[in-house]
């Protein structure tokens, strides 16, 4: 027996099988092109083994600090009847859409030395921020954090808010009923929306060259690193490039099962 | 422990204006169509909702005064929504503890109580299941256990047995009789089904369009009933007209013969297992003879429940083999008819 429902329609299939191709190819001609061979010896290169910490420790970093401000910001949006929640939500993704670069300038231009914070900063505390790894976090945090409000703003309005009613009514003020109902609730939007908000940071380019600088061991992430080999030495771009995509790819693969199948079922 | 609530709040279309009052261990049900503004009454008992004005005073306690809404979470109160709503993410055990533990209780006196309500209500031993691993009937248990555990002072009941199907809800509405039968303080019971009112409440308030338009005990509601809507519940038939000596001029222009004298504005109910139909006028001392048209007919137990239009809208019960034999078709043309003393009248 064919099953009509499933089957897909031809004019829908040419350009799936083109999209699959197109997203698939140079990933492929990455593995096809990368010096096998070499590949052990460009790892032990302590410069690679430098950058490719930096970029795990400052990207769990800048998740982290996502996490700690973008769920209560989510919450506000999916729950406030505040005026204004429109807007705040355009304000809040417009790091999306902002070229990376953008980003960068604007954060350099408020927390540089010469930037309204920065300049405070400086002199109240004698702290810098720009070319540190300091910088290389908020970065990542600034272009990463708008994926995880937006993830868990959507399970939060796609959970139901009886629940919460429920709690109430059975002694639970606002902040219990939020801790011990509503977070486990949405924990597998939060997890599917640390992951996206995790693996963005972890390609972060734009914001942080120009925020943090390129400076190894303290602001050269992988992304920086692989663009800078490649002028020099395309084969130790390819090398630091296939890294980047299996830490991608694992981070993916290993988060998908527990978290993300079950959020995409719910 | 007592409720008194005067409460007046408008939400869209409704315009909500209701006061009752219910004594400790009593059970008030409030019965009404969708969109009566039932369950906005009770939110607004529960502190989910604040009134526009009004007041509510559960056991001397101030809860609303029309100016300050005391918060949900600080009314001793317990209830059950229609779908049992209980946590998926905490097994049945700790869902029943976890009015207990908001209030400060211990881990270990919390789940011992909630063990003790779990045999109460006839769980014993499934504490730790996942609600997804319940029945129907088993999560409103559980839900039952949960707003009762912490012994509230009002306990409110949101249609809590319509999401159940036939049989499950037979047995479930037996148990929480039992339940409600034990609980000291005031319960509130939201029902659109009157089967539920007349089972478990010692008092009904029936609430439309936001107002209250009938109050008594299920008896009396049952048999005087003051709205079609209620009346069409029950099963009777509602008829206004002004008495006249022994008869009762109809406000439809028929007039309908009784057994009392009657004066003034007042109702005839005639019950639907009373009236008697007849495909050619039969002669005898029937006085009340109506020409009708069968315009409806559902089988309701063992019998065939006719609607009836004509010179008076009437419900009439016949068995499955007149309704077969007389061929009552919708359309069907017949005669009606009810004796003097069947038929009930009351002052409107």
């Amino acid at each position: 027996m064919t099953r009509p429902a499933t089957r897909v329609p031809g004019p829908l299939l040419v350009p799936a099988a083109l999209g699959v191709a197109f997203l698939v190819l140079p990933l492929l001609g990455l593995l096809v092109r990368t010096p096998w061979s070499q590949l052990a010896g460009q790892l032990a290169e302590p410069a690679v083994g430098q950058a490719l910490r930096l970029s795990l420790v400052s990207a769990t970093l800048a998740t982290a600090l996502s996490l700690v401000l973008g769920v209560p910001l989510a919450w506000v949006l999916a729950r406030s009847r505040a005026r204004g929640r429109s807007v705040l939500r355009a304000l809040v993704t417009v790091p999306l859409v902002l070229p990376p670069v953008v980003g960068g300038v604007a954060l350099f231009l408020v927390l540089g030395r010469q930037g309204i914070v920065g300049s405070w900063l400086d002199d109240a505390f004698g702290i810098t921020i720009p070319f540190t790894t300091a910088a290389v976090v908020i970065a990542e945090t600034f272009v990463a954090m708008p994926f995880l409000v937006i993830s868990v703003e959507g399970a939060l309005r796609a959970a139901d808010s009886r629940f919460e009613d429920v709690a109430a009514t059975l002694g639970a003020g606002r902040w219990t009923t939020f801790r011990r109902v509503t977070l486990p609730l949405v924990a597998p939007g939060i997890a599917a929306g640390a992951v996206l908000c995790w693996a963005r940071a972890l390609g972060e380019f734009g914001a942080t060259i120009t925020f943090a600088g390129n400076f190894p061991g303290t602001t050269q992430t992988m992304p920086l690193a692989v663009y800078l080999a490649l002028q020099r030495d395309p084969d130790a771009a390819i090398v630091l490039s296939v890294v980047l995509l299996a830490v991608s790819l694992a981070t993916l693969l290993l988060l998908r099962d527990r978290w993300l199948g079950r959020a995409g079922a719910a | 422990m007592s409720l008194e609530a005067s409460v007046g709040t408008r939400r869209g279309d409704l315009d909500l204006r209701v006061d009752v009052e219910v004594a400790d261990g009593e059970v008030l049900a409030l019965l009404g169509p969708n969109g009566a503004g039932k369950s906005t009454f009770v939110r607004v008992l529960a502190g989910l909702l604040p009134p526009d004005r009004g007041r509510v005073v559960v056991g001397g306690e101030v809860w609303d005064d029309g100016v300050t809404s005391r918060p949900a979470h600080r009314r001793a109160l317990g209830m059950v929504f229609q779908d049992a709503l209980l946590f998926p993410h905490l097994s049945v055990a700790d869902n029943v503890a976890f009015g207990l533990r908001t209030r400060g209780a211990r881990r270990g006196e919390a789940r011992a109580a909630a063990a003790a309500w779990l045999t109460r209500v006839g769980l014993d031993g499934l504490g730790a299941r996942r609600p997804a691993e319940l029945s129907g009937g088993q999560a409103q248990r559980a839900a039952l256990a949960r707003a009762l555990v912490g012994d509230p002072a009002l306990l409110l009941l949101d249609e809590p047995l319509s999401a159940l199907d036939a049989r499950t809800r037979l047995t479930v509405r037996a148990e929480l009789r039992r339940h409600l039968a034990a609980f000291r303080g005031s319960t509130v019971l939201v029902t659109h089904d009157p089967v539920d009112a007349m089972a478990l409440a010692d008092r009904v308030v029936v609430l439309e369009e936001g107002r209250v338009v009938q109050t008594g005990t299920p008896a009396e509601v049952a048999r005087r009933p003051r709205t079609d809507y209620v009346a069409r519940l029950v099963g009777l038939s509602l008829l206004p007209g002004t008495g006249a000596g022994r008869s009762v001029r109809l406000d439809c222009g028929a007039a309908v013969a009784i057994a009392e004298e009657a004066a003034g504005p007042v109702f005839a109910a005639i019950r639907p297992e009373s009236v008697a139909l007849y495909t050619t006028r039969p002669d005898g001392s029937t006085r009340n003879l109506w020409r009708e048209r069968v315009v409806g007919a559902t089988p309701h137990g063992a019998t065939v429940r006719c609607e009836l239009d004509g010179e008076v809208p009437l419900v009439a019960d016949v068995t499955a083999t007149s309704f077969a034999e007389m061929g009552l078709v919708p359309g069907a043309e017949v005669w009606a008819g009810v004796k003097a003393s069947e038929v009930a009248v009351y002052a409107r």
